[in-house]
């Protein structure tokens, strides 16, 4: 099983407070979810390469953004991608999600070319994605941002909508159940019916991670999901990013800037620094990378951790 | 939203339902009721029918104009052009081919929304002040090609055989009435459906957040496209019945300024409520026809001219829009939900 790479339990203790991996959360159920997973068949999935970039070139006129990353993601796993600001780390998740398109390279996911598809075509071959300014529809409720992203799991016609009765009315209810688990899986009850553009910053980062959920994804990139929050929302997402990672058996990318976080929950971490990948290891690895250290890292967080 | 105390959700339906109490259906029921007895009231003439004629059909339009603006948020000022395209549909179909009107009126619907369509295609590229450029094409051409083009009719028009159950024909404004009522109530209840639909969401989407649409698995070739066949093929229906009320349809009946009145009555009722597309064409519609009834006596105030009242409904109707776009951006249907909640609520504050 993908989970049994970690050699001890994952303790993530950095704000004062310590989860381990199982969480009582994570006893919920989510029978649409694990249900699917054993279906899938699990076994070979660790050999699996789920996510190859191959070679990926990104530039926009003179400036390279992208030059020749290339990154896997093996099976089941949570992989961090740090680097300074403007390393391109949003530009490698933007590719992924082909909101860019690289002018080298190519992108597989699953045995499909990604970089030849359209974005709404890679959402529906299983490529979620939060963003790192909060991209919500801001028109609408928490629920029905959830809902929208089910769109095309949700299935009647335009005519079957104007009539609303019968079929359409059942797919409405099932999968509102299946968002309502979503919610209850986030912990937003109380936002249900509220509309987005009424909420606070850190409640809307949760609305987009429960949007991204709602899509059943089968790869999972987080664009910074902790930037901007405290302490405690920061101990929330961290928890519920390591609940979904054991829920639903999904890869995620994780870009994130807070060093605790990431070395406490990544399996492995790659590192950019001007568009170019500079290390690929570890958190124990790269912690200990002189070239991560002299671009990114520095010497007093490595002289802290050792501590 | 706030429900009615003592109204419990103990299950999806009920949460998703759009009439909750017993209430609310005795209303419901009873409004539907009077809308069918209104004409036997001794007080209604056939000037107030043909009044609320004309009004109801443009209210299917903005019904239609609401989804694609204000769901969707793609801004058209072509509909009084894609509502000459349903007239003229039903008319050539009914005029040359003898086509019976239950079955021209759907097909004045998808003609429209195909010209729709056509015309809605610059949508995939532009947004805003841009795009009302592009939908301001279809109203010059479209009109020219009927104006001028002899297949079409011409300057002259083209008249409309009326609509017939059996021997029965549909040409008094009672009867034109009903048939207005009835296609009003369907297409009220498929907009109020669409809206609350999986479709409606993919457009609030685009309209929200159009990348983030994009990235979350919604087409946004197909649904902008789709917004705009909706929203045509509503403009087709009215245009269809338009057809039939007036018995001889005629390229000067779909002035670019309807087009442009249309987006108004929607700011006043408020974009994205089913409800403020009704409210909306039923005040300012309202206002032009109070102004053409009593605004001949504009004349007696001092230093206005004989002619006052001419441009009168137009100068109250724009102002009326100003104003609301400063005090109101959101409508009158976003004022009454505040109201409801607020009344459900009493006295307390959340």
């Amino acid at each position: 099983m993908a989970v049994s790479q970690h050699k001890k339990p994952l303790t993530f203790n950095k704000l004062g407070v310590t989860f381990t991996r199982t969480t009582a959360l994570s006893q919920q159920s989510f029978h649409f979810q694990r249900q699917s997973i054993l279906d899938g068949g699990l076994e070979n999935m660790d050999e699996k390469v789920t996510l190859k970039v191959e070679n990926i070139s990104l530039s926009f006129g003179g400036v390279k953004a992208l030059d020749e990353v290339s990154l896997d993601v093996n099976g089941v796993e949570i992989l961090a991608v740090i680097g300074p600001n403007g390393a391109g780390k949003t530009c490698l998740i933007n590719s992924i999600s082909g909101f860019y398109r690289p002018q080298t390279g190519s992108i597989y996911f699953n045995g499909h070319q990604v970089n030849k598809l359209s974005p709404h075509k890679i959402a529906e071959i299983g490529i979620a994605r939060t963003f790192q300014n909060i991209e919500l529809y801001t028109g609408l409720s928490t629920l029905d941002n959830l809902m929208a992203a089910r769109h095309f799991h949700i299935n009647y016609g335009t005519l079957a909508a104007a009539v609303y009765f019968g079929k359409s009315h059942r797919e409405e209810i099932k999968h509102r159940k299946i968002c309502e688990e979503i919610i209850d899986f986030l912990e937003m009850e109380s936002l249900r019916k509220k509309t987005v553009g009424s909420l606070p910053y850190g409640q809307r980062k949760r609305v987009e991670l429960g949007r991204a959920l709602a899509l059943e994804p089968k790869l999972l990139l987080l664009d910074e999901p902790m930037a901007g929050m405290n302490v405690e929302e920061k101990e929330d997402m961290a928890r519920f990013i390591i609940d979904i990672f054991e829920e639903k058996k999904i890869p995620i990318i994780l870009v994130e800037h807070d060093m605790g976080v990431v070395m406490d929950i990544a399996d492995r971490i790659t590192v950019l620094d001007f568009g170019i990948k500079i290390a690929d290891g570890t958190p124990d690895d790269i912690k200990a990378n002189p070239m991560v250290i002299k671009a990114y890292l520095g010497e007093e967080f490595t002289a802290a951790s050792a501590a | 939203m706030q429900l009615p105390s003592g109204t419990i959700n103990d299950s999806y339906e009920k949460d998703m339902a759009i009439i909750r109490t017993r209430w609310q259906w005795v209303m419901f029921i009873g409004f539907v009721v009077l809308i069918f007895v209104f004409p036997a009231f001794p007080f209604v003439s056939n000037y107030l029918l043909r009044i609320i004629n004309n009004i109801v059909i443009a209210m299917i339009l903005v019904l239609g104009l609401n989804i694609l603006m204000g769901y969707a948020g793609q801004v058209s000022l072509g509909q009084g052009a894609f509502m000459a395209v349903g007239a003229y549909t039903v008319a050539l179909l009914g005029h040359k081919l003898g086509v019976p009107f239950w079955l021209s009126l759907p097909a004045a619907g998808l003609s429209a929304g195909i010209v729709g369509v056509i015309f809605g295609a610059p949508s995939l590229r532009v947004k805003g002040v841009y795009l009302a450029l592009a939908t301001i094409a279809a109203q010059f051409i479209i009109l020219w090609i009927v104006r001028h083009v002899h297949a079409f009719g011409g300057v002259s028009g083209v008249p409309n055989p009326p609509a017939a159950i059996g021997t029965f024909t549909i040409n008094s404004q009672l009867s034109n009435y009903y048939l207005i009522i009835v296609v009003a109530i369907i297409m009220t209840f498929a907009a109020k459906n669409i809206a609350r639909s999986k479709i409606g969401r993919a457009f609030v989407a685009i309209r929200d957040n159009d990348l983030a649409a994009e990235v979350m698995g919604i087409s946004l070739f197909r649904y902008k496209l789709l917004a705009f066949f909706i929203g045509c093929f509503f403009a087709g229906i009215a245009g269809g019945l338009w057809a039939n009320l007036i018995g001889h349809v005629q390229d000067e009946q779909f002035p670019l300024i309807n087009s442009i009145w249309y987006t108004g009555m929607i700011m006043v009722g408020g974009q994205g409520y089913t409800l403020g597309a009704i409210i909306g064409t039923f005040l300012l519609l309202g206002v032009q026809e109070i102004v053409v009834l009593y605004g001949p006596s504009l004349s007696h105030i001092p230093g206005v001219g004989g002619s006052g009242y001419a441009g009168f409904s137009q100068f109250l109707m724009a102002l009326i829009i100003v104003l609301f776009i400063i005090f109101e951006p959101r409508g009158l249907a976003h004022r009454w939900q505040i109201f409801k909640s607020s009344y459900r609520l009493h006295p307390f504050s959340y």
